[in-house]
This record gives structure tokens, sequence and C-alpha cells, in this order.
């Protein structure tokens, strides 16, 4: 029910006296009221932050958490209060709302943390005031494109294809996202420069050159080299050919594909030589031949598969085609009107220009868009005041649509930048989470390598214990079970390659590595040999070489020296485990063997 | 009170005993809702005159107030709280002439004093007095007699508020039959009005009327 109807009840049951004359049949007795008729106020403690309120005023909303008999969950009979463990800042917002019926959204509040709050009390986001709830739906809908964006991303940059992919699908993938694989690299590249040829061939052509000895007018350099150029055409059209036939063997849905904008520009791109290749070479034809090859400019657009800018740019004339169409349907109507009112003021002048109201049109767009060629001129008074207005109402119209096509292209180009630089932060963000996640999975190993899970009372036990929380404890003992039911004959979990070896370096539990494991996601290529150069060290010289090994971690890494932190990668495998202790103190002179160093080198450069 | 004067020029504004009344400029008729102020009585005298405790009068001034801050309902706002009550049907007619009975003074509006006399009337009232506030009710012109045009606006104004999903679906004539009924009870001298005492010698004479209104005194 909606607000405040709850305290107009009693005053509804008493006006049915109003019908108690009237009532053809007995009236029922009225329910029985076995509350207290009086009104307390309450206390409501918000993460030490105390309310009080009337209880009436909680129980206008009886379907909500604090209006019904929820709250009693939350009851503290020590200190007679209800107690919640929520952010008090929002809790006010929801307090007014049984005070007032009005349901405010502050607006510095973060959207989710909103709803979640909402979605606790039990209020549904609907009965949100008129006066908030349009920012209010703003802002949701924002947040959930953003996310949705960071899911596309997400699932864009999952280029992990199925091992058993088809020559199909990797190379629509090769097509698709052609930093991948050095061949799609090169293969973009190539005929990104082909594109580039073909075109400059078709500006250059018409350029007037030298004339041949012998000849004294200029000719065009098409015409004065035509082998050249042909050769040139026939081999960017091939290309362009093979890359189009391979495109839509490699389209997952080529009636898709076909239907699609690049590939539609591709085939006006090659038609014009097909169709030059078939048409026979009389007089009639060539004439419509020769505007078929204005469409050979089309290859221009193929570019936009190689720049972004492209098309963004193309995308917003798209998503502007309303304001574009405003544009033009007003313009058009200027024309048409300042051309008639410049035709008929001009009819009376001798050889007069505007010879016509089409004729006119010229003058009018050139005035509007404040060109001014000077070839048409009015030269009656009439008619100079009619340019001249047409020439100030021209500004306007232009200028009005124009702010929403820029402010739409501003919108999805800044999109755009958001998307790249997810997709380029998304990989060290995904490789830092994988860091935390496998932590907490090695700190289990660890203790059970420390001893952990042998007998309660052994001296390992107790060492690996006492720097444990109960919570890990608790999830180790639960991990061991896990290990217990399913795996027999002393095989358990144990240690991965790569990053998993990142907590080797100590036994400690996972939960310390959080802060000095930051980068180590530079060295993940390099972890392998780490894992295998610490394993088999025994107890003894363990603890030793964890004190060490830990300072160093914790000096290097987060400066992410890079150069430090070669020379605190322990010696290789080869190295016997006496002669690693020593390693981690002769970090001041880098003191790794020579050979081994380029190694090192070689493979972090490659991340 | 007087930084009001001043902003809203035309307005009026005098402070006699506790209650401040307002004369308003046809201009300024789109401020009354702002600056209409109503305080009402003091405690002691709303206590005295009527037959509730304190207590129970707080807890009903603090809901009030908190509905209608300006402290006064006017006829839409009843017409709406009204309407929420009674989803199924129309129920703006009734509560027309449920706000005329609360009007007592007609001022167009229902103050809390004019609320709390209502409700005390026909929560702690005797029966007389029940059946007197019924009786003012239905005398929609306030003559002193129910003539049969005025019952049958009353009972199609209740019968408006059942709505048509009703089951078995009411007739059209229904109302007029009813109206047809009461008068047959009530009017003794037969001669087409029904004057108060007819009406409450009437009433006392019927035991379910009787029974019935002492059904709704615990409502607050």
């Amino acid at each position: 029910m909606a607000a405040g109807v709850a305290t107009w009840l009693p005053f509804a049951r008493a006006a049915a006296v109003g019908w108690l004359p009237l009532a053809k049949k007995p009236i029922p007795k009225p329910p029985s009221d076995k509350r207290p008729r009086g009104d307390e106020i309450l206390v409501v403690n918000v993460s030490g932050r105390r309310f009080q309120t009337w209880q009436n005023t909680l129980d206008r909303y009886p379907d909500t958490l604090l209006g019904s008999s929820e709250k009693e969950f939350f009851y503290d009979e020590d200190s007679q209060e209800y107690f919640f463990d929520r952010d008090p800042e929002i809790f006010r917002h929801v307090l007014n709302f049984y005070r007032t019926g009005h349901l405010h959204y502050p607006r510095h509040e973060c959207i989710q943390a909103f709803d979640e709050e909402l979605s606790f009390y039990g209020i549904i986001p609907e009965l949100i005031g008129d006066c908030c709830l349009e920012e209010y739906r703003d802002r949701k809908k924002e947040n959930a494109e953003r996310l949705a964006e960071d899911e596309e991303a997400e699932s864009a940059t999952d280029l992990s294809l199925p091992p058993d992919s088809t020559v199909r699908q990797r190379l629509w993938r090769a097509f698709e996202n052609p930093h991948t694989s050095t061949v799609a690299l090169v293969f973009y590249y190539v005929t990104g420069f082909f594109i580039a040829v073909s075109v400059i061939a078709n500006v250059v052509e018409t350029i007037p050159c030298q004339p041949p000895p012998g000849r004294k007018r200029q000719q065009p350099c098409g015409d004065r080299f035509p082998l050249a150029f042909s050769c040139m055409d026939t081999a960017c059209v091939l290309i362009f050919t093979g890359e189009y036939l391979l495109r839509l063997f490699a389209a997952p849905s080529r009636c898709r594909f076909l239907r699609s904008v690049m590939s539609i520009i591709d085939v006006v791109a090659i038609l014009p030589y097909y169709i030059g290749l078939v048409m026979p070479e009389n007089e009639d034809v060539s004439g419509a031949f020769v505007t078929l090859r204005v469409f050979r400019v089309f290859r221009i657009f193929k570019f936009s598969r190689h720049s972004q800018g492209l098309r963004i740019l193309g995308y917003t004339l798209k998503s502007c085609a309303s304001e574009l169409g405003f544009l033009l349907f007003s313009l058009t109507m200027a024309i048409i009107i300042f051309a008639t009112v410049m035709f008929y003021a001009e009819k009376g002048t001798r050889s007069t220009n505007f010879t016509s109201i089409p004729a006119a049109f010229w003058y009018t767009i050139v005035t509007m868009t404040t060109l001014g060629y000077g070839d048409m001129v009015p030269s009656t008074i009439a008619g100079k005041i009619f340019g001249s207005i047409c020439s100030l109402s021209g500004v306007l119209v232009i200028a009005l649509p124009v702010p929403v096509i820029v402010s739409n292209f501003s919108r999805i180009y800044h999109q755009n930048q958001r998307a790249d630089k997810r997709r380029a932060q998304q990989k060290v963000r995904l490789a830092r989470i994988r860091l935390a996640k496998s932590t907490t999975t090695n700190a289990f190993l660890h203790f059970k390598r420390n001893g952990g899970l042998q007998d309660l009372g052994s001296a390992a036990h107790a060492l690996a214990v006492r720097n444990c929380s109960t919570f890990e404890q608790q999830h180790h003992h639960l991990l061991h079970c896990l290990e217990k039911t399913t795996v027999s004959g002393g095989v358990g979990l144990e240690l991965g390659g790569g990053v998993g070896g990142s907590g080797g370096a100590g036994g400690l539990c996972g939960g310390r590595w959080g802060v000095g494991a930051g980068g180590l996601e530079r060295e993940a290529g390099s972890q392998d040999s780490w894992v295998h150069s610490l394993s088999p060290s025994t107890s003894p010289s363990r603890s030793s070489l964890n004190a060490k090994a830990h300072e160093n971690m914790m000096l290097h890494y987060d400066g992410l020296d890079l150069a430090a932190a070669l020379t605190s990668i322990p010696t290789p495998p080869s190295n016997t485990p006496e002669s690693r202790p020593p390693s981690p103190r002769a970090l001041p002179n880098s003191s790794l063997p020579a050979p081994y160093l380029p190694h090192r080198m070689v493979k972090i450069s490659s991340l | 009170m007087y930084v009001c004067f001043l902003f809203f020029g035309s307005d009026y504004i005098s402070i006699e005993g506790s209650t401040i009344t307002l004369e308003q400029d046809s201009v300024e008729d789109e401020m009354e809702i702002a600056t209409v102020r109503h305080r009402p009585e003091a405690l002691e005298l709303l206590e005295a005159q009527s037959k509730f405790t304190k207590k129970e009068l707080q807890i009903l001034y603090r809901g009030f107030k908190n509905e209608c801050p300006s402290g006064i309902v006017n006829e839409e706002t009843f017409k709406e709280i009204y309407s929420q009550f009674f989803p199924q049907g129309d129920s703006t007619t009734y509560a027309h002439f449920l706000f005329n009975a609360f009007d007592t003074d007609h001022n167009g509006s229902v103050s809390f004093e004019d609320f709390i006399m209502g409700l005390s009337i026909l929560l702690r009232g005797t029966v007389q007095e029940k059946l007197n506030w019924a009786f003012n009710l239905y005398d929609i012109n306030k003559d002193g007699y129910i003539t049969k045009e005025e019952m049958l606006d009353i009972m199609k104004a209740i019968y408006d508020m059942m709505g048509k999903c009703t089951y078995p679906v009411l007739k059209e004539d229904t109302p007029r039959q009813h109206v047809e009924t009461f008068f047959q009870k009530m009017d003794k001298n037969k001669d087409g009005v029904v004057t108060i005492d007819e009406f409450i010698e009437s009433c006392q004479k019927d035991e379910n009327i009787m029974r019935s209104m002492q059904l709704f005194e615990n409502v607050i």
C-alpha cells in the first residue's frame, strides 16, 4: 500500500459508521486488536549511529524489513535496540522514506551500493520519488551499459581458441584480430599497403605528365604509361579479390557477411575492373564505363578496417541519422524559400544569372554555407537584402544540429577509448587476480609441506600452525578432508608450474604475499625454474632461505626493479642446495653466472 | 510570519489565538498550497472537547501532520486517500459527501479539529450522536430532511464504491430498490422525507443497527 495509507485506515473504518443505518445485513464483528495501542520510540542502531523513531512510523510499510517482524531477528536484548551492520549514510534515506513516504536517491552514492541496501531493507526501487527517479534510472542504465561493455571486452579478448578449431575458424580469427598471429599481421599490413598503392595510382594517373618526345600536348600519366598503370590495377584487384574470397570462406555466417558494410565496400571496389574486362570496346558503353571507374575511389573506404577513427566516424554518422535528416530537411526548406525569393527579386534585371529557380538554388546553397563564390550575385536592392538574410539564416540553420552530432561523436569516441584502455589493462588485471587466487591454494600446499598435516604435537605442526589464522586452519582442514576422501596412496594436491610457484618462496600462509606478489606477474614466464630450484630444499635450510628470499622479494618487487630482480633470481636447478643460500646474500654484486643471465633477459623481454 | 507577508505581497496573515487565516489574492492562488498553515488548538483544549485521551490525540496528530504537513486536508487529497481503500470501484462521490460531513464549518478544507471532532463522535460518541452524524451525512443540503433524491445519490455513491466486479452482478435499479426499502422503514408518516426524529426513532427500534453501532469503538 502507498505512503501513509496505514495512517488513514482508522479514519476510513470510523467513517464506516455512515453505512450502518443503510445496511441490509448485519455488520460483521471487527478483528480483535491484541497489540497495545500505545506508541513507543524504537532505537535502531546502524553501525554505531543511533536512529530513533516511533513504532508507527516503521509500521507504515508492513512489507519491508523494518515494518514487519523480520526486524526482530536484529533485536539486541542487552542494549534493547535493533542493530544493523550496514551503511548508516544510506540508512538515513531509508528511514526518511518511512517518515515522509518519499524515497530519495543521493547522487553521490554508488548506484550499486544503494541498490543493495534497498534490497536488504526490502524496499523496491520503484518507490523512489519522482524527484530522484530519473537520476536513479540514468545512473543505473549507465552502470549496466558499462558492465555489459566490460563483459563484452572480456569475452572479446578471450582469444584462446578451442584446440580443435577448424581452418575456417582460425582464418576468421586471423582476419578479425590481426594481432593474434604474425601471419595475420603481415597480411593486414600487406592489404593496407596495396589499398594505399591502388588509391595513389588512381590519383597519379590523372596528373599531366611530360609528353613523350615527338608530341606536343601534355597527357595525363595514365595515358602515357597505360601498361604500368593497368598492371598495378590488376595486381591490386587480384589481391583484393583474393582477400574477399578468403573472408567469404572463413566467415561463420556467410549471409551476414555478405550483407555487412565492409563486404559491400570490397565488392564495389573490385567490381568496376571486372565489368571493364567483360565490356566490349565500343563507344556507347565506354562512357558508362568511365563512370564506373569512379567507383574505384571506394577502395579508400577499405581503410576503415585499418583505422578505428574512421569506423567511429561512420558509426557516429549512422547514429546521428535523425539529426542529419533534420539538418537536410530544414536546409532544403530554406533553400527553396530563398531561391524563390531571389529569383523573383532579380527577375527584372537584364542579363541576370538568376535564370530560373533551380539556378537560384546554387546561389542559395553557396550563400547559406557562407562560401560565397561570387559567380552569382544579386544586383537589385531587394535581392541584396534577401541575400543577406539568406546568409544569416544559413549560419543559424547549420549551427543548430551540429553540436548534437559532435556530442554523439564525443560520447562514442570516449566509449571506445575506455574500451581500449580496459582491454590493455585486462591482461595485467586478470594476471593479478589469478595470482591472488593461487596464493590461497598454495597456502594449503605449503601448510602441508611444512608438516601441518602431521600429528598434533609435532614441532613442524606447531610451527606451521602458529602463523595461520583460525579461518585458514579450518580451510586447510577442509582441503585435507577432501584429499582423504578422494585420493588415496599418499598422492595429494601438489604444486603446479607457472604462477603457482610465486608462493613457493616462503612457507608462510597465503595472505602475506598479496602485497609483494603484485610485481610477480612480470616474472610469469620465469616462474617454472624458480619453483624447481626451491622445491628440493630440505627443512632445516628452508627457514633461512625463506627468510632471505622473503626479504629479497619485499626489497625488490615492491620497487619493480627489473635489474635487481634479475640478480635475485636463484641459480638454475643444476646448482646444489648448499650453494644456494649464498646467492641471495650476494645480491649487491651481480654474481650470477654469465651464461645464465642472457637467457633470463631474453625470456623477460618477450613478455 | 511577517517575512511571509512581505514576501508574498498581497497575502494577509494575522495571528489570532492559535489559528492563522489567509486571505488570498486571485493572482497568488497558486501559492495557496505553500503558504496556508494551520495550527490546531492546544492539546488540553482538544482533549476537553473530544473524548480522546492525550496519548491518542498525540498519535492521531502525528499521523495527520505527517500526511498533511500544512495541517489541512482538501477535498482532492480526501478523495485520493479514500480511493486507495476502495480500489475496485469509484469512491469519489462518496468521498465528496463524507468530506462535506467532516467539514463542519464548510470552508472547503478539513482541519485537525474537524477531523478530531468527527472521529470523536464516530468512535467515542453515544448512539444518539452517531445517528445524528449519519443523518447529517445523508442530508446533503443540510436542510434537516432526507429526500428520496438525496438518499438515492448517497446510495448510488455507495454502490459505485463496490465497483463492477460483484457477484452476483448488481442490477441497475438495485440502489433505487434499496432506497425504497429504506424509506419504507424510516418514513413513518409517509410524507416522502425523513426527518431527524423519524430517523433516530426507526434506528433505535432496529436491533441490528444498534448492535453494529458498538462495533467500531476500538478502531483507534
